[in-house]
Formats: structure tokens, C-alpha cells, sequence
């Protein structure tokens, strides 16, 4: 498995999985599926968007010193009240609610990317290892993703985050948050894709390949990533899409409970959060905005999710 | 009158905006009390042909054309609510797989009464009674606990014995039986055949087999049809067809039997597969894997000539006939 | 069945035991409990003296038995804030959380099975179709944002003028896409009925249902879309299997295929899959009462973590942990009941 042939190979592969792309049935119902090309389009502009943050963006939001407190709780510039150079309002500190969604976005996406491939991480390993050699390990490790999965990965990643602050620290666990919720939001994550990668294998380890490539005299780590992993991508795709709308919407449930973003650097569930505050005297922007966002990322990553999914069991037809 | 007519059956499915054909305009009709085999390899459209006579074709499948007559109803012409006077009561069907056939949270004893129900205005006692008797009919042991049992409980070849039993629930005209033996043991198979045949002589029911299997059809059936790629290419008396084959396809399938193969040597397969509905070539579906296709069969749709008892649709027994007219003229 | 039942009641045991290992080792390296009792005043010797005395210098599996041992017994330990037994403090919040959580049930069913039924069996209807695009959304929508957005509509209400006031049909169609608000958005209200012990119910009044409104609505917006959607897909596969196919052949009419032949089998996996999801239920009682201030066990729960009331935290843990199990246990059984399957064999088929 040296790196010179495993990149060789894929050079002399590319032209033909390129030409296999276009010819897919994949290729063929997304030309088909006006729905899936706007969820596509609208996820990649706020993807863009968000990214991008540091150069559009009107005001960056962690720099303290260019917020004036006399400028919070602006209107959006629509409504009376509202100031041209705050195109949705301010928050409560006064800071530029537009430019705050924007990285707020990107924290987000950070963290529902970060998330998943974490739980990938421990998903695909946890999983090889129980598919590919059963027994006891097999054992302990389902049933823990069964106890994980029972309590819902949603109540996990809540208990963990509780834990993990207890332990830290309001201060410090505002310093290190982003990387402790991709930890923890994988963490709490990783049984539905183990679980989907153990069945893959334990239907393709029967078959006669496996049994080739071990008379053959390869070892478990190259059977397992080189023959039996490649096997079950495709419905980990699907999940992982899937996954990624879920990280998002656990990052911005912790974040609701205090468990996740400071404010001094919210992601849009915190932004959600401190804006439910004021809602009541009818500042409704700060929290709706980054709401209505969020709901919006989510929705076109579950419609591609349910898409992909879709279209690669057509069992399930649509009708 | 014959009991079941079918002309020019043209049944499609529509697969990624397009419809492909799956029959492509067939005829054929069945008597009263008559069995009849239906015959080619998987993808040749029996069952489809099958399912299509009560317009019970998965979605997305629908028929396209043609006419299908039954006992003087028009078939495809009737509402679901008129056809489904028909189904069950008239005509019944034998699926494939017993394993799947039976509902698994029902118990066998509701799914014989809810079909009765279905028909006839008759209490549960005396829906049991003739479930009893259909039970002690197709020779199942304590047919009476049988009833209060789920399907999981019993074994395939138990399983297909009792749907069976269901088809003669209402005595009807036309039992419609798809690859009946094919999902059960070897040593089962001959048993439940056995039975069919049998019951469909004592009841006088008629019998419209699909199979793969020239062996079975050669022992229950006393007409052929002989599919491929949605058309029939020969039909006429099962042992004709058996004893003197006349289309290629048919000489092939027949090579294919494993009591044909000399000991110790390969199984005469015929070389290629079937092939898919989108993509069937033009002319002579089967000239791809003929040993005798001529540049015409690429061409040209053959079509039926008479040869004795059997009707075949090839263009290399036409020219043979032709020629054999021409000498005997000369 | 007996096989069956003693095999469900040992994977109980196990996660309980699995989850009385991890409260143990939160309980024993979060916070100080000898701190908590006495304050930084104490000399390290004294604090040593009570260590011992408090069992804290025994080896772990001593410890462990212990505390495995007072939880069998009810004795989850002392809440720091309340000062009292912590399971006096999750008995005293359980009620006000179960009605919530009983109410939403209660909508999630009433809507999921004839929606799911319907947009299986008229999947290319306008109606079907509608109800899946909602519910797509639904399962997009975070269940706190959904409780937001329903308190800013019925609570605090909408006025939009988009159309020109000065006319009769302006106003009315105003008024129309205008919501009054007015609907309760904080508490469960001030007119409980005491039924027993600690359990005053909103049941029984209007101001105590009112206030359950908003909540139980938040909690069911998330769970039901996904009922929506799996009791679909369940039911179209279904739909597709050829017993359906040989009940139709039977000529058997569709209202009998469609709600006992399809229904009953569409609905086993739907009571599995339904059984994981009260965890997942639990887990939104947080958001929900954290956003209606609903004085439940997840309010409770999230301020104990704001109050580092660790002992709390840890009975919250076990408790829930019992609830999961009680309820995956009993869902198993009712599976095995409804299932003929499972009967002999013991296991699922």
C-alpha cells in the first residue's frame, strides 16, 4: 500500500470516473430535479457567503471596538427606525446584525462539518472493527451505540456538553468551544453511521472477495480499508448529509442552552439565543433573522439528503 | 367462445420519463378447463403477461393496449371496482414465493374467511366451514388448528399448499399460477405440481402456468406458449413443441435441460442473455444469439407460419417451408 | 416468550448498569463533595478526617457499591441548591414534564398515522404532497425556534399591514394574516388542580390547558413530521410487497388492504422506531421548558448545570437513564406481542 501506486492508480482511474460521473444516474435526476438544483445552489451561496464573511462583510463582529452600544436594537432598514448602514438591525450590543449572521454561519457550518467528520471518523473505524471481526467487540460496541442511540444522540451531546463545562469552565470552555462541540456533537453521533458501515460489511464479508483477499495473505487493516470500506460509501454519503443538517441543529440546540458558541463569538444558535431575550419588547429581527437562516441551511441540506437518498435506493420511488 | 381471450396486449413501464415495452402485442386464449403454459427465461414478460390480466401490474407498469376478454367481460376495460368483482371470485393466482404470499401478521384462518367475505354474504361459520373443506382438499393435515395459525408457522411447501386453497376458495373459472414451484425444495415441487394438476382436473378449473421450466410444463399443460423479449415466438400442442421445436430459441431451451447434456460435458447453454427491455434489438429480438440469424432477421419482425401442429414467428423455418413448398410444387 | 422476556430484561439491566458506571465516575470526578459540605475554610487534616469518614479513600469498586447500593435504595444523594434528597427535587418537577410530554404524544398520534396513511397511499396527490413538503420542513425547524416562532404569532402577536388599511377588504385581509396573540407563553399557569402527592395537573382548568398549548405544540412540531414521514415509507414498502399484491388478487376491497393487511405491518417498525424516539422526546423537554420557563425536570436539569449542582445532574442522569429503559423495555414487549413472529422464536424474525 505504498503511496506512490495508491496515487498512480487513482491518476489512471480519474479520466474514467469522471466519464462514469457523467454518464451516473446520480448526474442524470439531478439534471432532472429542479428542487435539488436551488437546494444545491442556495447551499453553496451560503456557503460562500458565510466564508467569505471577512471580506463582505459590513462590520466584523469580534472586534469589539467598532461596536457603539447607542446603535442596539435597531430595526432592519425596512421597518421605521432603521439605519441604511444596518441592513437587518442590530442586536443588543449593538453589534451589525447581518455581518453577525454571516459569521455566525460560518461558525455553524464549521461546526456541522467538523462534527461530521468526526463522527465519520469514529463511525467508520468503530464500525469496521465490529463488522470485521465480530465477537466481543462487535458486542461492547454495538451496545453502546445502542445506549447512545436510546437516549438520542441529541440528549448525549447535551450530557457530554454539561459535563465538559462543568469540568472546564465557563472562561474556558468559551476559549476552546468550537473544537469542543465538533468533539462533542461527534462524539455523541457516531453510532448511526458505525452502525450503517457494520451491516455493509457484514454483508460484504461473506463474500468470496474477502475470503480471496485473506487466503491472499492481506492483513484485517488493508481487507478493511482497501476492500470492504469502499463498499460501504455510498450509504454513508447519505447519512453524512443527513448528518451534517443534524450537527448543525445540535450545535445550535446546545448553543440555545448555553452549552455551546460564547456570544462574543456566536454561531447562530447562540445569536438565536440572545436574541430570544428581547423578544418579548418586540425586538423580534435578532432572534428571527438567524432563525429563518438557519432554517433555511438545514432544510436545503435535508432536501439534498433526501434526494441523495432517493435516488440511490430507488426502491423507494417517490411516486 | 373461449373462457379467456387476449389480443394484441401491449403492456409498458415507464422508467426515467420514457416507456419501455415489456409486451409487445401478444395473443393468445385459454378454454374452459384447459391448462396452458406460458414459457421463457427471466425478462421474457410471462409474469408481466400474467399480472396483467387483472391489471395487478406494479407500478410502474400499465397497459398500453390491446384487449383482454374474459367470459365475454371486457377486462381492461372494466372499473377497479368492477375488476375486483373479478379477482379472487372468477379468476385466482398462485404467486411465486409462499414465504412472501401470505400476510405475516394475519392468521391464515382470516385471510381464507376475508376473501370469502369479499364475495359472498355468508357468515364467519359457514366462511370456516368452506375453508375446512378447501384445506382438506389440498390434503393439509389438522386443517382445523391450521386456521388459528400465522404463516410463520408453517413450511413453504405448507405455505403454498394453503394458497392454493385460497385460489379454490370460490371456485373459480381460471386459476393464473406464476413460477408456483420455483421458490420451494426440489422433492416439494413435484408434490404441490402434482396437486395443482390434479385439483384443476377434479374441479374443472382451467390453468394458465408460468414457467421457466420446459420439464414441468411438458408433464401438466397441453398447450405451449413460448416467450421472448415480450413476444411469443412459438406456440401450439406442449408435446410438439417438446418433441419437434421449431424456433431456435426454443431448440436452445430445450439443449439447456440438464437430461439433454451428455454426462461429463458442459450444459448446452444458449450463448448470450436476454436482452433488457430498453434496449431490444431490432428485426428478430433473438438474432443476436441465433446460430442461424441472417442479415433479413436484423431487419424484419417475423411472423407466425404454420408448421403441422405449432406456429412459430422465424424467418430461417419460413425460408425452410418455403423452400420445402417450392420442391414439392416442382 | 419467556426467553424473549428474560433477554429484554438483561439488556435493561446492562445499560442501567452501564449507566450507573458513568454517573459514578461524573459523580466521583466533578466536584468535591467534601468542598461542598464544608467550604475552603477547613484545615487539610480535618478535610482528610472527613474524606475517610465519608468513604472518599476506599477503593472504587467499594465506592461504586456503595453508591449502586443507596441508588437501589431511592438515595440518589443531596442537591447542593435545594437541599434535599435530589430525587425529592426530580419527583417534585416530574409531573408538570409527563403532562407535557403526554399532550404532545397525544398530538403526534392523533396527526401521524391518518397523514402517514394518506400521503403512502396518494403519494402523487397535491394534499400528500403538501403534507410531506411541511413536514420537511418541520424536521428542519429546531424545536426552540418553532417555540419562538409560535410565541411571537399566539403570544405576542403579528400586525403586518400589506395591504392598504384605508379600504374594507385591505383591513380584512390585514386582519386575516394578523395573529391577536394573548395566548399564555411562561409557567403552567395559576390554577392547578392538586391530584396526589406532589402532582398538581393543568388538566382540569382552561388557564392550566391554555398553558399547555404553546408547549405541547413546540414538543410535537418536531416528533411528528418524523412519524409523518417514517409511517410513509414504512407503508410504501408495504404497499409494494406481494402480500398486498396477493390480498389485492383476492380481490379483498382497498380500505381492508390499506388499514389491517399494510397498517398492521407498517406499524411494527414504527412502535420500534417510536419507542427510541421518547429518548429523543426527553431530550427536547429541555429546549421546550427552557423556552416556556415550564417548571419540569429539563429546566430543572439545565439549571442544575448552570449550578454546577452536580449531585443533581448525576439523579437526572439515572433517572432519565430508567425511564429510557423502562420504555425500550416495554416498547419490545408490546413488539412482541403485536408481532406473531416473535412468539417462537424468541427473537425478531
Amino acid at each position: 500500500m505504498s503511496e506512490e501506486t495508491s496515487t498512480a492508480d487513482l491518476r489512471a482511474q480519474m479520466p474514467g470516473a469522471w466519464a462514469r460521473f457523467r454518464k451516473s444516474y446520480l448526474l442524470y435526476s439531478f439534471k432532472r430535479d429542479p428542487v435539488a438544483q436551488l437546494c444545491l445552489l442556495i447551499f453553496i451561496i451560503i456557503t460562500i457567503a458565510a466564508f467569505g464573511a471577512p471580506w463582505w462583510a459590513p462590520t466584523d463582529p469580534y472586534d469589539l471596538t467598532g461596536i457603539d452600544i447607542m446603535n442596539s436594537e435597531l430595526p432592519p432598514m425596512w421597518l421605521d427606525g432603521g439605519d441604511a448602514a444596518f441592513p437587518l438591525g442590530t442586536d443588543a450590543q449593538g453589534r451589525d446584525l447581518l455581518s453577525t449572521i454571516l459569521y455566525g454561519t460560518r461558525v455553524s457550518l464549521l461546526i456541522g462539518f467538523g462534527a461530521v467528520a468526526m463522527q465519520c471518523v469514529l463511525g467508520i473505524l468503530f464500525g469496521l472493527l465490529a463488522g470485521y471481526f465480530g465477537g466481543i467487540i462487535d458486542a461492547t460496541l454495538m451496545r453502546l451505540a445502542d445506549i447512545q442511540l436510546s437516549f438520542s444522540t441529541l440528549m448525549v451531546a447535551i450530557l457530554v456538553g454539561a459535563i465538559v463545562k462543568a469540568s472546564f469552565g465557563n472562561l474556558m470552555f468559551g476559549q476552546v468551544a468550537l473544537i469542543l462541540l465538533i468533539l462533542i456533537i461527534g462524539i455523541a453521533e457516531w453510532p448511526q453511521i458505525a452502525r450503517t458501515v457494520r451491516a455493509s460489511v457484514l454483508a460484504e464479508r461473506s463474500k468470496e472477495y474477502v475470503d480471496a483477499a485473506r487466503v491472499m495473505g492481506f492483513r484485517a487493516p488493508r481487507i478493511m480499508f482497501r476492500h470492504l470500506l469502499p463498499n460501504t460509501l455510498s450509504p454513508i454519503f447519505v447519512i453524512a448529509t443527513v448528518q451534517i443538517a443534524n450537527a448543525i441543529i445540535s450545535e445550535a440546540a446546545l448553543s440555545f442552552l448555553g452549552l455551546g458558541m460564547p456570544e462574543t463569538q456566536p454561531s447562530l444558535g447562540s445569536l438565536i439565543k440572545s436574541g430570544f431575550d428581547y423578544i418579548q419588547s418586540g425586538a423580534w429581527w435578532i432572534t428571527l433573522i438567524p432563525g429563518a437562516v438557519l432554517v433555511v441551511l438545514v432544510l436545503v441540506i435535508n432536501l439534498l439528503g433526501d434526494w441523495l437518498r432517493d435516488v440511490m435506493n430507488p426502491r423507494l420511488h417517490k411516486g | 367462445m373461449a373462457l379467456l381471450d387476449v389480443r394484441q396486449l401491449d403492456v409498458r413501464f415507464s422508467s426515467r420519463g420514457k416507456a419501455v415495452q415489456a409486451l409487445r402485442g401478444i395473443d393468445f386464449s385459454l378454454e374452459r378447463g384447459e391448462r396452458l403454459g406460458i414459457v421463457g427465461e427471466s425478462g421474457a414478460g410471462k409474469s408481466v403477461a400474467a399480472f396483467s390480466i387483472l391489471n395487478l401490474i406494479a407500478h410502474p407498469g400499465f397497459i398500453a393496449g390491446g384487449e383482454i376478454t374474459f367470459d365475454g367481460h371486457h377486462l381492461n376495460r372494466m372499473s377497479e371496482r368492477q375488476l375486483r368483482k373479478i379477482r379472487g371470485d372468477r379468476i385466482a393466482m398462485i404467486f411465486q414465493d409462499p414465504m412472501m404470499t401470505l400476510n405475516p401478521v394475519l392468521t391464515l384462518g382470516a385471510q381464507m374467511i376475508e376473501c370469502l367475505k369479499a364475495h359472498r354474504r355468508i357468515s364467519t361459520r359457514e366462511a370456516r366451514q368452506i375453508a375446512l373443506d378447501k384445506l382438506n382438499l389440498v390434503q393439509i393435515p389438522s386443517p382445523e388448528r391450521r386456521l388459528d395459525q400465522y404463516p410463520h408457522e408453517l413450511s413453504g411447501g405448507m405455505r403454498q399448499r394453503i394458497i392454493i386453497a385460497i385460489a379454490l376458495l370460490l371456485d373459480p373459472d381460471l386459476i393464473i399460477a406464476d413460477e408456483p414451484t420455483t421458490a420451494l425444495d426440489v422433492t416439494i415441487q413435484a408434490e404441490i405440481m402434482a396437486l395443482l394438476t390434479e385439483l384443476c382436473d377434479t374441479q374443472n378449473v382451467a390453468l394458465m402456468l408460468i414457467t421457466h421450466d420446459l420439464g414441468v410444463v411438458s408433464q401438466v399443460t397441453r398447450r405451449t406458449l413460448v416467450m421472448y423479449a415480450g413476444r411469443i415466438i412459438e406456440q401450439g400442442p406442449t408435446r410438439e413443441i417438446i418433441n419437434d421445436p421449431q424456433h431456435p430459441y426454443t431448440q436452445g431451451l430445450l439443449d439447456a435441460l440438464p437430461q439433454m447434456a451428455t454426462p461429463g460435458e458442459r450444459l448446452n447453454q444458449i450463448p448470450g442473455a436476454m436482452p433488457s427491455l430498453n434496449n431490444i434489438p431490432p428485426g428478430c429480438a433473438f438474432n443476436p444469439r441465433c446460430t442461424f440469424a441472417t442479415e433479413r432477421c436484423t431487419r424484419e419482425v417475423p411472423h407466425f407460419v404454420s408448421t403441422g401442429g405449432t406456429q412459430v414467428a422465424c424467418h430461417m423455418v419460413e425460408a425452410m417451408l418455403a423452400k420445402e413448398k417450392a420442391h414439392d410444387t416442382v | 416468550m419467556i426467553a424473549f422476556l428474560i433477554q429484554r430484561l438483561w439488556h435493561a439491566f446492562l445499560v442501567m448498569f452501564v449507566i450507573s458506571l458513568i454517573s459514578f465516575s461524573i459523580k466521583g470526578s466533578l466536584g468535591d463533595p467534601v468542598r461542598e459540605l464544608v467550604g475552603q475554610s477547613v484545615s487539610v487534616e480535618q478535610r482528610n478526617l472527613l474524606r475517610e469518614e465519608m468513604g472518599l479513600n476506599d477503593p472504587l469498586p467499594v465506592q461504586y457499591g456503595r453508591f449502586a447500593w443507596d441508588a437501589l435504595h431511592g438515595d440518589l444523594g443531596q442537591s447542593y441548591f435545594y437541599s434535599k434528597p435530589t430525587l425529592d427535587v426530580i419527583v417534585e418537577h416530574m409531573p408538570a414534564t409527563l403532562e407535557l410530554v403526554l399532550c404532545a404524544s397525544l398530538i403526534i398520534l392523533l396527526f401521524s398515522v391518518p397523514v402517514g396513511v394518506y400521503a403512502a397511499i396518494r403519494p402523487a396527490s397535491w394534499l400528500a404532497k403538501t403534507c410531506m413538503g411541511i413536514s420537511v420542513v418541520g424536521i428542519s425547524v429546531p424545536v426552540f425556534l418553532t417555540a419562538i416562532v409560535l410565541i411571537q404569532l399566539f403570544s405576542i402577536g403579528v400586525h403586518i399591514t400589506p395591504f392598504p388599511t384605508d379600504t374594507d377588504w385591505g383591513t380584512w385581509l390585514n386582519e386575516l394574516i394578523s395573529t391577536d396573540g394573548g395566548l399564555p407563553s411562561f409557567g403552567r399557569g395559576n390554577e392547578l388542580v392538586h391530584l396526589f402527592g406532589t402532582w398538581d395537573t393543568g388538566f382540569f382548568s382552561v388557564d392550566g390547558l391554555l398553558h399547555l398549548l404553546l408547549p405541547a405544540a413546540s414538543l410535537a412540531s418536531i416528533m411528528l413530521p418524523l412519524f409523518i414521514r417514517l409511517i410513509r415509507s414504512e407503508m410504501l414498502e408495504v404497499l409494494q410487497s406481494d402480500y398486498v399484491r396477493f390480498a389485492r388478487a383476492k380481490g379483498i376491497s382497498p380500505g381492508r388492504i390499506y388499514f389491517l393487511h399494510a397498517l398492521k405491518n407498517t406499524m411494527l417498525p414504527v412502535i420500534t422506531v417510536g419507542g427510541v424516539q421518547i429518548g429523543t422526546m426527553v431530550a427536547y423537554t429541555i429546549l421546550t421548558e427552557t423556552v416556556f420557563q415550564w417548571p419540569g425536570m429539563g429546566l430543572m436539569f439545565l439549571e442544575a448545570i448552570t449550578r454546577s449542582d452536580i449531585p443533581l445532574i448525576v439523579a437526572y442522569l439515572m433517572v432519565v437513564g430508567l425511564i429510557f429503559v423502562v420504555t425500550n423495555t416495554l416498547v419490545d414487549l408490546v413488539y412482541g406481542l403485536v408481532n406473531p413472529t416473535v412468539k417462537l422464536t424468541g427473537q425478531h424474525a
